[in-house]
Order: structure tokens, then C-alpha cells, then sequence
């Protein structure tokens, strides 16, 4: 069966019987970041395709279709357009830090990479803290919003980036309980200890309800985290004009964009791990042959699979529902989602602890 | 009684984003009807809503006769003043004085077609046509005249 753990160990070995181990470390972090890299700039030219056809599906028009075969290639034609334009700094803005603000965005964004499980045995950092990590990590991006906000020297950047924070600082509770719901019956924060956990089966239909309510929190949670609609107040085109980054132009807006993208894959892909089993394949319990044929799809399809899912599910809610206003926003977070989120933390403690679950 | 509003509250809402979803899944999952049109290139195809308000017309028939009267109604009813009628007196056999219409003028860039003007008309003399491709490079274009040059007003139409 095709692998990339094969294929990893094969760069590794050839790696350090050719050259001295510090030398050959070196070579493996150039890589992994050009890799990395790569994936970003692929994952910024599908995502926002398949961001455009979704939405013109559901509107009912055909969508982008002008540049190559069905307008798949307006993305690319996009990115290009955005990088031969001028990147312009306002006058009144504070230079370095509106110049500084979408690398810290992007920097956060390429950080959250590092735990996730892309294959069996196909990780950046595989570290024993990994949704730690990552729920860690995700939230220093406020800062990078903020600084966008505040060094604009704009009202509009600055209302966006108040309101982004906000946002943030709330919704991160309820991500953080629906993630701990899971962790509580894994037991273990480790990304890989959890994907194997779900060998039997996928944490969402193993732990009954409790786990689907937990998995709905994290779906709308995650989305105000990531600043999407229906919950881009930060953005809000009708009222603020682009939010935090009215001001910004060119390949920095770029940045900020692609941040966006990267982000809904990674909480998705953080999402497909917990509940949807990662890279595992479906399995059903102690049914030995039919695990034994899913396990002949390569298990990064299944990864990517299940992210482009919930990534699909993500766009479809965007699409369908209208903005909150900003009370709205607050009180659906800290009447609802989090009273709802702790009662069913308590009742898969329950369950973890009673060894309800299959 | 208050966990009770609350878990409606819940229940409807998870309902009413069901039922939205539904929707948008049902248009997204039938991808067959599409509502926009491809503009420039279906030109010789485009077929326009019947109600469609592309500027204002004067109807005439093959005699070239109109039914406007002159009445002016449309021009009060226009609320940016595009419409200007120009009436003259016309001497009948009997040597009676009638008012007959002279010009209608009619100021297409002023125009914002809300059709007001169609409404107004006692007579049903003037319509919104299906003509959108107003653009022109002479500005002067787009002061018309709507009634034709040596037509009368129908007979029988007061």
C-alpha cells in the first residue's frame, strides 16, 4: 500500500548517510518549509476557486468562467494581479507596524501547520501538547489583526480589528471546551494518539449525541474564529468597508486573504481530526474485512478528504445565512454555545468515565 | 419556565438553520436553472423580462397615429422632469381650436425608468420598451423625440 511515511524515512535516511546530522537537520527544515509553502500557495488558489463556484452555485449563477477551462483559473489570475500592484503604506499610518501586521497574521497561520497529521505518519512536528498547541498558537492572530487595525490609522481598520478581538477572545471559549470534550475521552493531547484513538471507529458517531452537539459548537465556533460569515463582523463590507484591512493593498492584502484560507483549512483540518478520525479510514467496530478494504484508499485522501467536507460545510453555512449584529454575536456566544458546551463537557466526562461510549 | 423559552430558543434556532441550509443545499445540488445571464454573448438570444423598464416609448400604429393627447399628466408625474411636452393648437374643420401635442421630449439621461409616467397616462399612449444599450457618444442623443415626425393623434381618443 502506497505511503508517505515510506517516503519520508527515505528522504531522511538518504539525508544523513549523506551528509553530517546537524547538515542533514538543516536540510529537512528547508523541506519541510518549502513543502509547507507550497501547500500554502495551492491551498490559496483551490480554496478561493472553490470558495466563488460554491457560492455562485448556491446563488444560482455559473460563476467565475472567463479564464481557462470553467474559470479555474481566475485564482491564479487573481494572485497574479494582486502581486504586480502596489503595495501602498498610508501616510498617517505607523509604517513598521502596518507593515509588520499581515506577516505576523501569515506567521500564525504557517505555525498552527506544524502538529496537524496530514497521513500516517506524515507530520511536521509531532509534538505530545498538539491541540494545545494549536488552540495556543491560533489565538496570537488577534494580535496580528489588531496591530493591522491600530497602525492603519483608519476608524474603519480600527472598529474591524476591536470587534475582531472581541470575537475572538469569546468564541475561543467554546472551541476550546468542544475540543476538550473530545480530549476527554482520547485522553491524550497528542494529534496522533487521537486519530488512533478512532481506530474503531470516528469520535462522532462513537460518542453519541454529546459529540455531534460538540462538533455543531466547533463548526460555528470555528467560523467566528476565522472571521467568516456570518460572522465577519470584522469585515463587514456594507458597513466598515473591508474592517482591518481597508487600508492594505497588493501582496499585503494578499497575506491577510490567504491567512483567512489557511486558517479555515487548518481549523478544519483540526475538526476532521477530532471528530471525523484524521487520516483514519472509516472503520466500524471489529468488522475486519470491510476495514480492511477502506484501508486500501491512501489515508491522506482521507485527510484531505474530510477537511475539504468540513471545509464545504464551512463555505455552505457562509453562504446561506445573513451577518449578526454585534450583540447577536455576544449574546449567541455567552448565552448559548458556552452554557451549552460546558453541560456537555460534563455529560461526555459522563460518558468517558462510565465507558459509555463504543 | 425560563429553561423552557431557552431550549425552544435552541430548538428553533437549530430548525431555522436547517431549513436555510436546506435550501441553499437544494439550489447548490441543482445546478441546472441559472438566473444570471451571459450578456454579450447570448445578445442575439436574450430574452427580457416583458415588464422589463428600459426607456420610454411612444406607441404608434401603421397609420402613424398616436393616442397622446397632450394632457401633460406624465410630465407632472415624472419626478426628475425628463418628460417636457410641447403642446400646439390645432384648427379643426368646424374652425374650432383643439390642443394637439407638438413634441414630447424626452430626456433619456435624466431618466431613472421607475415608470411612473406609464402609470400616469389616461390614454395608454406611452410604454417602457425592452431596449437597454443606451450608450452613446454624443450626449445630445439622448434627448428625444417621442412622437414621429407628421403623426396625429388617433381618432376617437379624447
Amino acid at each position: 500500500m502506497f505511503s508517505l511515511e515510506s517516503l519520508t524515512t527515505l528522504v531522511q535516511d538518504w539525508l544523513n548517510k549523506t551528509f553530517p546530522p546537524t547538515i542533514a537537520l538543516l536540510f529537512e527544515f528547508v523541506i519541510v518549509g518549502v513543502l509547507a509553502i507550497a501547500l500554502f500557495a495551492a491551498l490559496g488558489l483551490v480554496l478561493v476557486i472553490m470558495e466563488r463556484k460554491v457560492a455562485a452555485w448556491i446563488q444560482i449563477r455559473l460563476g467565475p468562467n472567463r479564464v481557462g477551462p470553467k474559470g479555474m483559473f481566475q485564482s491564479a489570475a487573481d494572485t497574479v494581479k494582486l502581486i504586480m500592484k502596489e503595495g501602498l503604506t498610508p501616510d498617517g499610518a505607523d509604517k513598521f507596524l502596518f507593515n509588520l501586521a499581515p506577516f505576523i497574521v501569515m506567521m500564525v497561520a504557517m505555525l498552527v501547520l506544524a502538529p496537524i497529521g496530514f497521513a500516517k505518519g506524515f507530520h511536521i512536528w509531532d509534538i505530545n501538547i498538539g491541540v494545545l498547541y494549536v488552540s495556543a498558537i491560533s489565538s496570537v492572530s488577534v494580535i496580528g489583526i489588531l496591530m493591522a487595525g491600530w497602525a492603519s490609522n483608519n476608524k474603519y481598520s480600527l472598529l474591524g480589528a476591536m470587534r475582531s478581538g472581541a470575537q475572538m477572545v469569546s468564541y475561543e471559549l467554546s472551541v476550546g471546551l468542544s475540543v476538550l470534550s473530545i480530549i476527554v475521552l482520547t485522553g491524550s493531547l497528542n494529534i496522533n494518539d487521537i486519530v488512533l484513538s478512532q481506530q474503531t471507529g470516528w469520535w462522532i458517531f462513537k460518542a453519541h449525541i454529546p459529540a455531534i452537539i460538540s462538533f455543531v459548537i466547533f463548526i460555528i465556533a470555528v467560523t467566528a474564529e476565522t472571521n467568516r460569515a456570518p460572522f465577519d463582523l470584522s469585515e463587514a463590507e456594507s458597513e466598515l468597508t473591508a474592517g482591518f484591512h481597508t487600508e492594505y493593498s497588493g501582496m499585503k492584502f494578499a497575506l491577510f486573504f490567504l491567512a483567512e484560507y489557511i486558517n479555515i483549512f487548518i481549523v478544519c483540518a483540526i475538526g476532521a481530526t477530532l471528530f471525523l478520525g484524521g487520516w483514519m479510514p472509516f472503520h466500524i467496530g471489529n468488522w475486519e474485512s470491510f476495514n480492511h478494504i477502506m484501508d486500501y484508499i491512501p489515508s491522506f485522501l482521507w485527510f484531505f478528504g474530510k477537511t475539504f467536507f468540513l471545509i464545504f460545510l464551512i463555505m455552505w453555512f457562509r453562504w446561506t445565512f445573513p451577518r449578526l449584529r454585534v450583540d447577536q454575536l455576544l449574546n449567541l456566544e455567552w448565552k448559548y454555545l458556552l452554557p451549552i458546551s460546558m453541560v456537555n463537557l460534563i455529560l461526555m466526562t459522563l460518558i468517558a468515565i462510565k465507558g459509555w461510549h463504543f | 419556565m425560563f429553561l423552557v423559552d431557552y431550549f425552544k430558543d435552541v430548538y428553533g434556532a437549530m430548525k431555522s438553520l436547517l431549513v436555510g441550509m436546506n435550501r441553499t443545499g437544494y439550489y447548490f445540488t441543482h445546478h441546472k436553472e441559472i438566473i444570471t445571464e451571459e450578456y454579450p454573448d447570448n445578445r442575439d438570444t436574450l430574452v427580457l423580462p416583458e415588464r422589463f423598464r428600459g426607456e420610454v416609448v411612444m406607441t404608434h400604429d401603421e397609420n402613424n397615429e398616436h393616442a397622446c393627447t397632450g394632457c401633460s399628466a406624465c410630465e407632472l408625474a415624472c419626478p426628475n422632469g425628463s418628460i417636457k411636452i410641447i403642446n400646439k393648437f390645432d384648427i379643426s374643420p368646424e374652425g374650432k381650436k383643439k390642443k394637439a401635442i407638438d413634441t414630447f421630449v424626452y430626456h433619456l439621461e435624466l431618466c431613472t425608468m421607475c415608470g411612473l409616467c406609464v402609470e400616469a397616462c389616461p390614454t395608454a399612449a406611452i410604454n417602457m420598451a425592452n431596449t437597454f444599450e443606451h450608450s452613446v457618444f454624443n450626449r445630445g442623443l439622448l434627448t428625444k423625440r417621442l412622437n414621429k415626425p407628421d403623426s396625429k393623434l388617433k381618432a376617437g381618443v379624447e
